[in-house]
């Protein structure tokens, strides 16, 4: 029991990583990740609503009959988004500012109907909760990585802070679009070295 | 507890339910970020207008005026900041169309003289790196002092005595386009004196 | 802003997958061949523009009314979803050859975030209906130029795929080669200012 409880944790956090894994979420993977401080916004901002999303449907997963499923859920979804999407917009303005257009979007993230399905659909309340923190953490992990890369390298800074001076110049080409696709591919073959692909 | 059959009455009921109880909790939380949320977007305003204007201590923002420019296309805000009841400078919001990567929103503070006290940059699209440096005071702090009714705002290389930020020449016209903008309605409003759109 | 300017904006300089993010999981998933990549590319522009003129209606016909604007979120992902069933049941109906050339794509559509995307964004925007039209419609037509294009690539990589490491292959060399035509992309910023 003790050991399920932990792989629960854990499967999300490398195993099953959601961004360098199993490929989903890309958006926002790709969109907000220019600085670290962004990258952890909408990395904590997802791990909330599927932490939310899986224990309120782990909770009434048997008082919804199954072919009502899926738009049950949507519905769920996006309302927790948009509480969170107002709460945001009310206490870290400039945060929500940032991000944008892809806090609504969090809607659409796969990872979250995803698990929704997959896990707090089968599982009772404490795994279904296990398994949002491991793959929000997961997905948090593989943000923020994403988003130190490309802050380094694209802005000579981290978390704002400068380390290049004023006459620095970095790699600009990794705060634009192109150099979220270029760092993303880095990370996903330093990755797969990782895991034993060769 | 066993899963509830998939009859029309139950799915019925079950997508009511989680609407309603959605649309509940949404109208909840709407209410209590109402207000927070609309106070969040006037402070990004009031700070910027702190920013550039000299000290005041009316509340610029509550006295906000609109007024229509010279050629009749726009409309600017206008935020008249007063020490002991007098005007004593504006903050303008202006904005041009003709930045790198679209519109350019900025504050700009001017003494009732005409002389600009500085600019601050909300909202821009700019290229990372480059284009984004019109919001730093290499470039900005050129306009400090200069006269709306004495000086031109054109580019060193037009003959005028700003000098361009380097590799971004469109986003630093597009700040003079802004500029100009606000200095043109300016003068119509000081002109007007009254403080009233005429 | 004016309507040549939309179109020049949402497939050239602003790709809506390129240098936006948005629909990229179709983007990479269904590109590894130009014939599905036109498919899923029309089936996005057929429902983008039907779901431009619908979410803007019910945002200013039924939202705005009743002050309900902070529900628009919820509202339109039904609304998507609802659509794309109801296309796909009348295209059933109306031309099979159609729906023989687009039925597998239509379901895809709903997680496609690209839809929501440009529906929360030309309301944004404050666009008009026809506007708003327009805006759906340049968006797909730059995501279909996108996933075509990247199909075309991967076509031709995929041929040589023996030369790569293992550990570039797949992914990696996806998002590799998205990085190449998004610096592509990268040469129209600044067209029309």
């Amino acid at each position: 029991m003790k050991n399920k409880s932990l792989s629960n944790l854990t499967r999300g956090l490398i195993r099953e990583n959601p961004v360098f894994v199993m490929m989903l979420g890309m958006c926002p993977t790709l969109g907000v990740t220019t600085s670290l401080e962004n990258a952890l916004g909408m990395g904590v901002a997802t791990a909330f609503t599927l932490l939310l999303s899986n224990s309120v449907i782990a909770l009434i997963k048997n008082l919804i009959p199954a072919m009502v499923r899926i738009p049950c859920y949507i519905v769920l979804i996006a309302s927790i988004v948009t509480v969170i999407d107002m709460m945001m917009a009310a206490r870290l303005p400039n945060l929500h500012a940032k991000l944008g257009i892809y806090i609504p979007l969090i809607v659409v993230n796969c990872i979250i109907l995803g698990r929704a399905e997959a896990f707090a659909s089968k599982n009772n309340l404490f795994q279904s909760a296990l398994d949002a923190l491991g793959m929000g953490l997961g997905f948090t992990l593989a943000l923020a990585l994403l988003g130190s890369v490309r802050e380094i390298l694209g802005a000579g800074s981290l978390f704002g802070h400068s380390f290049i001076g004023e006459e620095g110049y970095p790699v600009l080409l990794f705060i634009m679009p192109p150099g979220a696709f270029l760092a993303l591919a880095g990370l996903i073959m330093v990755v797969n070295r990782l895991r034993g692909v060769k | 507890m066993k899963p509830i059959k998939s009859t029309l009455f139950n799915m019925i009921a079950a997508l009511l339910a989680v609407a309603t109880l959605s649309a509940a909790a949404l109208g909840y939380v709407y209410q209590i970020t109402k207000d927070p949320i609309a106070q969040a977007k006037d402070q990004k305003t009031l700070d910027a207008i702190r920013e550039v204007v000299n000290a005041f201590d009316n509340n610029p923002f509550a006295e906000k005026t609109t007024v229509t420019t010279p050629d009749g296309k726009h409309r600017l805000e206008l935020y008249p900041a007063r020490e002991n009841g007098t005007i004593t400078s504006v903050a303008i919001k202006t904005f041009s169309d003709n930045g790198f990567g679209g519109k350019i929103e900025l504050i700009i503070g001017m003494l009732m003289d005409g002389t600009i006290t500085g600019y601050k940059v909300i909202e821009q699209k700019e290229t990372p790196g480059l284009g984004t440096k019109i919001a730093e005071k290499k470039f900005a702090d050129q306009f400090i002092g200069l006269n709306s009714y004495q000086n031109e705002f054109k580019l060193t290389k037009d003959g005028g005595e700003i000098d361009a930020v380097t590799g971004a020449t469109i986003s630093s016209k597009a700040v003079i386009d802004a500029v100009e903008k606000a200095i043109v309605t300016y003068k119509k409003f000081n002109a007007g004196a009254t403080g009233h759109e005429e | 802003m004016s309507i040549t300017m939309i179109f020049v904006s949402a497939i050239l300089v602003n790709n809506i997958v390129l240098s936006q993010f948005l629909g990229i999981c179709p983007f990479l998933g269904v590109s590894k061949k130009i014939s599905t990549a036109i498919g899923m590319g029309l089936a996005v522009m057929f429902v983008m523009t039907i779901s431009s003129v619908a979410t803007y209606l019910i945002y200013h016909q039924l939202l705005v009314p009743y002050r309900l604007e902070f529900m628009n979120t919820v509202v339109f992902i039904l609304v998507i979803a609802a659509l794309v069933q109801m296309v796909e049941i009348i295209i059933k109906k109306v031309s099979p050859i159609l729906y023989q050339a687009l039925g597998i794509y239509l379901p895809l559509i709903t997680t496609n975030c690209a839809v929501l995307g440009v529906a929360i964004l030309s309301i944004q925007k404050g666009f008009s209906l026809s506007l708003s039209v327009c805006f759906g419609l340049a968006n797909a037509a730059g995501f279909t130029l996108a996933i075509v294009l990247m199909a075309g690539l991967r076509e031709r990589i995929n041929q040589n795929q023996d030369a790569l490491p293992m550990a570039v292959r797949g992914a990696p060399i996806a998002l590799i080669t998205a990085a190449l035509l998004s610096m592509a992309f990268m040469g129209f910023s600044g067209i029309g200012s």
